[in-house]
């Protein structure tokens, strides 16, 4: 086949850009500022190091950022302007981030919890973005964090993503595991490409590493050391930062763990506890002390021999999904029985979904000039009460300690506080009620139906049978 | 523009007009029809005719084996295949077998290359399924995107810049980017006959402005079209096969 008729120089013009400045020079890519006249915004254009012959890796990996990148949205994914033809020049052109990458906030590293915490949980949702539209990333690492303009994080570099709706180009052709040693999970070690828990190993290696200034694994750099993490665990993060609090060990601990099925069930159960860190269920994990001992470590490397492979999530492709439920129930007298109803609808929604957690939610109205703001003992108890409530309610279900949470929000717009909410926990399905048909319900307008049209997420509707009439 | 590639027809009037009423609702520029439009099928006239009526507005059509077979030998064929083929020849006209029998074997154009069987020696009707009998196709031609049938049951095959053939995992309805990088193969599936597990009408359509690529897949009353199969007097396993899609 021809090879390719241009290559990348200062100045060069093509399809309308103009080749500035040589912005990187890296092993597989060179990477320009282009400017275009119907273009202002500032924008880069990344060209593949294509040598004569056979050169697979690197083609490939550029092929398949050509192909995953065009079909993501949204502001955790640089955006795409064009892209060229083979046949003339490979390249692909995006917007131009500002600033670097985050491999120097991870130089500082061990951060302040307040700062941690909530860049922790901030990619843990842009993952579940990336997630939630078919992509495994497989490559996460400080270096592929960036900010655009806004200030939204955005993760880059897809040459070894995977979207489970198109071809893997990577497949087995090449027999070498591929991503950035220190931060890979076991399985990707086992060729595995179709499972999107890899990245929660990945942030949980990065999460390590922000909360103790070091590598879970070290400085990774041969197989042989890649292998080792399907038997050994890395040293609790406390017995390297003492300050760090128990339910960040069981986080961290919880997304390294080797079984895929152990950790996180979605990006965005992650991000849900690390929001809710009074929430999160502690196990053995938050008050590990030191590594597991030579004998369980030996044991482990045993059966490690005959592994090829872990338990792939439930449904194909099901940790998609962010597996929090919310349910919306109000608690006053007079609807009791639908709150009974939207318990049933509750209970066989998670019966079909053993991964998923509930969030349940109580919304507290409040008057929306607030007179009494947040001083008010009446107010208070009030509050206690709901919450109070509103477990008693849940508990009904017989949920695990960890699969369920409670929140009582107080709001004076009940529909848009739950739409809100659900955007902020990220949660997939709404549960909630409709009161019957009533002339104070077409007065007073319906909650349910404006979370309806609002909601960022399936809703299900729950009603009280209607009389025959 | 947006083509239809459409193959192995095989005398199922129901089945191409559920693909024909589907492609129109999908804003299909130009239909390819990869060969094999009679045998096995009850309705060969209805279907010879409807894409004689195809190609007047524009389709590009070729020959496929069975094609071949109504004036040419069916030695070569199996004995449902020959059954048919022998049932098949006095229920068209003249002039439509000699229109059969004219059929090109293999078109080019632009960067797209069309055959019934394979590139490789098209007129050998060899069945690609496996990577290495698609690598003897992208061997014999350089076309970027081949377009084949034959085999009914639907396959994606790249060959990249160093020669390696890869076979991919089809998905129904989801577009793929044909990259610029590698050339592509493409097996259509059947419309008449399909034998993948789904009874659904198989066929493909192919963006020419996006070079993405979608396997559809169109049901049809396949119940009516073996029955007439049945009372057709043709061999039991044809009405069979529609039924489970094997």
């Amino acid at each position: 086949m021809s090879r390719s008729q241009k290559r990348p120089v200062e100045g060069l013009q093509i399809d309308g850009f103009t080749l500035g400045k040589l912005l990187h020079r890296g092993g597989f890519a060179t990477i320009w500022e282009v400017t275009h006249p119907d273009h202002a915004r500032p924008m880069v254009m990344k060209v593949p190091t294509i040598l004569d012959g056979d050169d697979g890796p690197t083609i490939v990996g550029f092929e398949i950022e050509q192909m995953i990148l065009p079909r993501l949205s949204g502001p955790h994914v640089p955006q795409v302007i064009a892209s060229g033809d083979f046949a003339v020049m490979p390249y692909l052109v995006t917007e131009k981030l500002p600033g670097a990458s985050f491999q120097e906030l991870f130089d500082r590293a061990p951060l302040p919890l307040a700062e941690l915490v909530p860049l922790a949980a901030e990619i843990a949702a842009a993952l579940h973005e990336i997630h939630r539209q078919r992509v495994i990333h497989l490559d996460l690492k400080p270096g592929n964090l960036m900010r655009n303009e806004a200030g939204r994080l955005v993760l880059i570099d897809y040459g070894l993503a995977r979207h489970l709706d198109l071809p893997d180009l990577l497949g087995e052709e090449f027999a070498i595991p591929m991503g950035t040693f220190p931060y890979i999970a076991p399985e990707q070690y086992l060729h595995h490409r179709d499972d999107p828990r890899s990245d929660i190993f990945a942030l949980g290696a990065m999460l390590y590493e922000l909360a103790t200034g070091k590598l879970p694994f070290g400085q990774t750099t041969t197989l042989r050391a890649v292998r080792r993490r399907l038997w050994r665990d890395p040293v609790p993060p406390y017995a390297v930062n003492p300050d760090l609090p128990p339910w960040l060990q069981e986080i961290i601990l919880r997304a390294l763990e080797v079984e895929p099925e152990e950790r996180f069930q979605s990006a965005a159960q992650m991000a849900f506890d690390l929001e809710h860190p009074d929430q999160v269920r502690l196990t053995q994990r938050a008050s590990k002390r030191q590594q597991d001992g030579f004998w369980q470590g030996l044991k482990r490397r045993w059966r490690a021999r005959r592994i090829r492979g872990y338990e792939a999530p439930p449904v194909p492709g099901d940790a998609i999904r962010a597996q929090v439920v919310m349910a919306a129930v109000d608690l006053s007298p007079e609807m009791e029985a639908l709150s009974q109803e939207i318990l049933a609808a509750t209970r066989e929604i998670l019966h079909f979904r053993p991964e998923a957690r509930l969030a349940c939610v109580n919304v507290l109205r409040t008057a929306r000039i607030q007179l009494d703001q947040g001083t008010d003992e009446s107010g208070n108890n009030l509050h206690v009460a709901r919450l109070v409530a509103l477990k008693a309610w849940g508990e009904a279900l017989g949920l695990p300690e960890g699969r369920v949470t409670y929140t009582v929000l107080e709001a004076p717009d009940p529909g848009n506080a739950l739409t809100e909410h659900a955007t902020r926990i990220l949660a997939d399905h709404i549960v909630m009620g409709a009161r019957a048909s009533s002339a104070l319900r077409r007065y007073l307008g319906s909650v349910s139906a404006q979370v309806v049209a609002e909601a960022p997420c399936t809703v299900t509707i729950v009603r009280l049978p209607a009389p025959a009439a | 523009m947006r083509i239809a590639l459409i193959s192995d027809i095989h005398g199922n009037r129901e089945a191409l007009e559920a693909v024909l009423a589907d492609a129109r609702a999908r804003d299909i520029g130009r239909f390819v029809v990869l060969g094999d439009i009679v045998g096995y099928g009850p309705d060969p006239d209805w279907c010879v005719a409807r894409v004689q009526a195809l190609q007047a507005e524009g389709a590009l059509v070729i020959q496929g084996n069975h094609d071949a077979a109504i004036e040419g030998s069916a030695r070569d064929m199996n004995g449902t295949a020959r059954a048919a083929i022998d049932w098949t020849r006095p229920r068209l006209s003249a002039a439509r077998s000699a229109w059969l029998s004219a059929l090109p074997l293999t078109i080019a154009e632009e960067d797209r290359f069309y055959a019934h069987a394979s590139a490789h020696c098209p007129g050998d009707w060899i069945y690609i399924t496996s990577e290495r009998g698609a690598m003897a196709s992208f061997r014999s031609c350089d076309a970027s995107l081949t377009f084949c049938g034959h085999v009914h049951e639907p396959a994606l095959y790249s060959c990249d810049r160093g020669g390696r053939v890869q076979a991919h995992a089809v998905k129904p309805r989801m577009p793929v980017p044909l990259l610029s990088s590698r050339r592509w193969l493409v097996v259509a599936g059947s419309v008449g006959q399909p034998r993948d597990g789904s009874p659904q009408a198989g066929w493909v359509i192919f963006d020419t402005r996006s070079r993405e690529l979608s396997f559809r897949r169109t049901p049809y009353d396949y119940v009516l079209t073996a029955g007439k199969i049945q009372a057709a007097g043709l061999p039991e396993d044809l009405a069979l096969r529609l039924r489970t899609g094997r």
